[in-house]
């Protein structure tokens, strides 16, 4: 593992600079923060690790192959269940046991009862997160990923969520300050 | 509880329009009080009871059920390869939308007798029923292709979806109800615009042999007793194959 460093990096959307020669370094194995209002270029900085935008200027080095992402937006297969989304992504590496035991810790018991578009809000992410912690990543970008889920299921899921992420290199994007205390190291945008 | 009583309201309705329909006609043929100018509907039901009991009656409509389904097959397989084509490239896209615009504009009366010098009346349902069906088929899937939400394909880009599990979980469903609409609508099209070449070609043993004999003699009952046969054949075959279709994609989305 080496660390992610990211060297004066610029974005534009047309005539609107979203991300201006911004530097920081992601040191191997740790959970970074990003904080920022909205607007500053955080989900953009996202996007760009995960390989989904081209930087108009300076360079990322030290990025992994495998990434996995939890989306600003939950991004499921609508017409799967809670286990089919994951399985979609982890294929055969996690068995289906291994899969509905993750998903009942997040307090989804019925994973393959239901699609996901039945799902309220709160267990739609839940099942994106489950998915980006069972797939197989050596990078991964959470974006906001607890918003939307009450006090008592977001100690839960963040407690697994740590669990799943021990040792690995993680990039949290968010706003929320109660996210701050989870982070090895917080960069504001 | 509530559905299922509207829901069998709804049946007890369309059934009550049925009949009144059935009531009119036998009013109107009562009137006219010529089974030339329309047959009622106990002559006509009488006379399909004869023509069942008639051997060429079944082959006829085999032969013609076979060739129809020939073509409409025809069409969706190709109106499918087309339409990933031209998702892929608009390049092709543009090249082929002066073809699907004339198959869909010019009169099918024109295609059948262009297609009559080409080929055998034997086969001109076939690619008259493949060249209806070819647009409806192309322009549907064109259209549910081009729909893919982008999210979903970063969400499989960021994971490493092969393209196999990408087209199972992403492509599939999102392409299944503009499938399920061609399918549809092309197979109703290829129908009409089948046996209406088989009445001008008039190939040996199919309906549309029977159809135009029946005009000769002025046999309305019998027109009216075979269409009645081919609008139940094609009703019964559309609900069949997208039965078929349905159970097709819940198998795949299992996997």
């Amino acid at each position: 593992m080496t660390d992610i460093v990211i060297n004066n990096l610029t974005k534009r959307f047309g005539e609107h600079t979203v991300l201006r020669e911004f530097s920081m370094t992601i040191p191997a194995g740790t959970l970074v923060g990003i904080m920022g209002e909205s607007g500053c270029g955080k989900t953009t900085l996202g996007n760009l690790l995960l390989g989904l935008l081209e930087p108009d200027g300076g360079k990322i080095t030290g990025l992994p192959e495998k990434r996995a992402a939890v989306f600003q937006e939950d991004r499921l297969l609508e017409e799967r269940t809670p286990l089919q989304n994951v399985r979609a992504v982890t294929g055969r590496k996690r068995s289906r046991g291994e899969i509905l035991e993750f998903l009942t810790a997040l307090g989804l018991p019925h994973g393959e009862e239901k699609p996901v578009k039945k799902l309220s809000g709160g267990m739609r992410r839940r099942v994106a997160i489950a998915r980006a912690l069972l797939a197989d990543w050596d990078f991964l970008v959470m974006d906001e990923p607890f918003k939307g889920l009450d006090e008592a299921t977001r100690e839960r899921v963040v407690a697994k969520t740590l669990e799943a992420i021990a040792g690995k290199t993680v990039l949290l994007i968010t706003h929320d300050q109660r996210d701050v205390e989870i982070c090895d190291q917080v960069v504001v945008m | 509880m509530i559905s299922t009583i509207v829901l069998n309201k709804n049946w007890i309705w369309k059934l009550a329009a049925a009949l009144c329909a059935i009531l009119v006609w036998q009013g109107a043929a009562w009137l006219l009080g010529s089974d030339i100018l329309l047959a009622s509907p106990w002559q006509v039901a009488c006379r399909l009871v004869s023509l069942m009991g008639e051997g060429s009656f079944w082959t006829s409509l085999l032969g013609s059920f076979l060739d129809i389904t020939w073509g409409f097959l025809l069409s969706l397989g190709l109106g499918a390869l087309l339409a990933v084509a031209a998702g892929k490239s608009r390049v092709v896209e543009i090249l082929l939308a002066p073809y699907m615009v004339t198959i869909k504009t010019v009169p099918v009366a024109s295609f059948i007798v262009i297609a009559l010098v080409w080929l055998s009346s034997r086969d001109l349902s076939v690619f008259i029923s493949f060249l209806m069906g070819l647009p409806i088929v192309y322009t549907n899937l064109l259209q549910g292709i081009k729909s893919r939400d982008e999210k979903l394909w970063e969400m499989a880009e960021v994971f490493r979806m092969g393209p196999g599990r990408r087209f199972l979980t992403i492509t599939l469903p999102q392409i299944k109800p503009y499938l399920l609409s061609a399918c549809s609508l092309a197979l109703g099209l290829s129908w009409k615009a089948g046996i209406a070449a088989e009445v001008i070609g008039i190939p040996e043993g199919t309906v549309g042999e029977a159809l135009y004999n029946a005009k000769i003699y002025l046999a309305t009952a019998d027109l009216f007793a075979w269409t009645l046969m081919v609008v139940l054949l094609s009703i019964v075959f559309e609900k069949i194959f997208l039965l078929l279709v349905r159970w097709a994609f819940a198998r795949l989305e299992r996997i």
